[in-house]
């Protein structure tokens, strides 16, 4: 049964827009899928790896920017963000890892912090390129409907499931668990570090990369504030892989469920709405408390927790 | 024949000479013991050979191969390997999967590794606790993964750092067999050690080291009638 888990639930992903949903609840099922892309390729680099960035917005700003800068200044259609994305970040990920993956641990996580910072602020001012903080505005989008969009995205979420479990499973994957254990150790034992620590920050941002540009096809409109946003995308990254369960295959899909209705549950409450940021926050701290795992890292805690009879077993 | 040449080797940290002008070799097939007092630079000459320090001065070679330089995960693959003194297991990994991380280094599909972790841990013993996380292991559990992590890259030489401290006597007998299968099966050994009856049984030559040079080289009956040995090292458990 468990084997056939990611099966079932792709099934399931894959006829539910037949269920004839109003718009608005596309757009959650989008939005969450689309989380769940950006929650694995970062589970993939902080989770297995141990390398744990604050600046994930980085590679879904570039990838966001590769489509909208394909449409507004060479006139291609931003759909080819989608694969040229892969190749852009994929150098942009090598080069900024040749620098921060010489740090380690809270100094890593500095480090992909400020690369966030620098490439908000680099965009906002490199006005000829990225057209500043007026974003880039595509003048038609390709459907109207949501359908097409979703059925995108799943692809896209359900290649990255699979990539990351098949790697998990080999060589490579055995050597990113190593590295996060102990580095010395993994290095000792014959693993070349930088080299692991730089393929998983590639495929990483390759693949957040990716869920940036299709948002900027999704969304019609990217701007410095929204795709490089330190809260709105590299945080709300680490919560959802956090509330969801780092270092498991399902956490990032649990954790972007929970954040994004979270969210739009929040927003709206009448006088509460903006306060969003602050019930994150404080989840968080309940999360790292009670479920240090995740919901799916800690299910047994969980169903603990909330009293369900014999699930402690 | 020497597997592992160490010459002139001087390693300084600041204006202090952990190591100072030290050379010795170790012959293929040998159990070679490293001794002396706290702070003799055992442990520093250790991460010169296994490429975590690169020395101030002089060189290391390997099957007659410069290896001064070169990162540890490359002179891993050359057929060294090491543990820890601190032993550092990958916690929360199983037994199992520690040494299948190891294995990995000369093969690359899972089943090979699987094979080689099993044959491995079968040999050192740890067969029955293999599905444990390494975390919760008791420490001479803990130390005997460290060796059996090491064996599973197959080293044709292998540096064990303290590997005896903190056993019981049962864990103790039990590793020296270890010890000597290893030996049996071709690999040599260089061995950092502080308790003497093991190392002056198990040992082939011994090296002492001294405030970072070093004072005595020979066979185990040679360095425990060496007066300045006695003097530097062995002469506090006279007195004791």
């Amino acid at each position: 049964m468990r084997k056939f888990a990611p099966l079932i639930t792709l099934a399931f992903f894959a006829v539910l827009p037949f269920a004839g949903f109003s718009t608005y609840i596309m757009h959650i099922l989008i939005l969450v899928i689309m989380w769940t892309t950006i929650g694995i390729a970062w589970n993939l680099l902080g989770g297995y790896c141990g390398q744990v960035s604050f600046g994930h917005a980085a590679y879904f700003g570039v990838g966001a920017y590769t489509a909208g800068i394909l449409y507004s200044k060479l006139n291609l259609s931003p759909w080819w963000g989608i694969p040229i994305s892969i190749v852009i970040v994929t150098l942009f990920a090598f080069i900024l890892g040749f620098i921060v993956l010489r740090l380690r641990g809270p100094f890593f996580a500095l480090a992909t912090l400020a690369s966030g910072e620098v490439m908000r602020i680099s965009s906002e001012n490199l006005v000829d390129i990225t057209g500043g903080s007026l974003g880039i505005m595509l003048q038609e989008r390709t459907w109207v409907e949501k359908t097409w969009y979703y059925y995108i995205i799943l692809m896209i979420a359900v290649a990255a499931f699979f990539v990351v479990k098949k790697l998990m499973e080999s060589k490579i994957g055995y050597y990113f668990v190593a590295i996060r254990e102990d580095q010395d150790a993994a290095e000792s034992l014959g693993i070349n570090t930088t080299l692991y620590k730089t393929v998983a920050l590639c495929l990483s941002g390759a693949l957040t990369g990716v869920a940036g540009a299709f948002y900027t096809n999704y969304m019609g409109y990217i701007d410095p504030h929204v795709v490089f946003g330190l809260h709105d995308i590299s945080i709300i990254t680490i919560m959802i892989v956090m509330v969801g369960g780092v270092a498991t295959y399902w956490g990032p899909f649990v954790g972007a469920v929970i954040m994004v209705l979270l969210a739009e549950i929040i927003r709206s409450i009448p006088g509460l709405g903006t306060a969003y940021q602050t019930l994150f926050g404080i989840l968080l701290i309940v999360i790292i408390i009670f479920l240090p795992n995740g919901i799916v890292g800690d299910s047994r805690k969980l169903a603990r927790l909330v009293g369900i009879k014999g699930a402690s077993q | 024949m020497s597997l592992l040449d160490v010459r002139n080797v001087s390693m300084f940290f600041g204006g202090l000479a952990a190591i100072n002008q030290v050379s010795f070799e170790t012959r293929e097939g040998e159990i070679l013991g490293l001794i002396g007092p706290n702070g003799a630079g055992k442990t520093t000459m250790f991460n010169v050979v296994n490429g975590f320090y690169k020395p101030s001065r002089g060189e290391v070679f390997f099957k007659e191969r410069r290896i001064t330089g070169l990162k540890p995960h490359q002179v891993c693959r050359l057929g060294i390997a090491r543990t820890f003194q601190v032993v550092k297991p990958l916690q929360r990994m199983s037994v199992f999967d520690n040494v299948i991380a190891s294995a990995f280094l000369r093969v690359k599909t899972k089943d090979q590794a699987e094979e080689i972790a099993l044959e491995t841990i079968r040999f050192t013993g740890l067969f029955d606790d293999r599905d444990k996380i390494s975390k919760g292991l008791p420490l001479g559990k803990r130390k005997k993964l460290e060796i059996t992590r090491a064996l599973a890259t197959q080293p044709e030489l292998l540096l064990l750092d303290e590997s005896f401290a903190g056993l019981n006597p049962a864990e103790l007998d039990e590793s020296i067999e270890i010890i000597k299968g290893i030996k049996e099966r071709g690999v040599t050994i260089m061995i950092i050690e502080h308790h003497m009856k093991v190392i002056m049984s198990i040992s082939d030559r011994i090296v002492v080291l001294n405030y970072g040079e070093k004072i005595a080289e020979g066979t185990p009956k040679e360095i425990s009638s060496n007066s300045i040995v006695v003097e530097a090292y062995l002469g506090e458990e006279k007195n004791a």
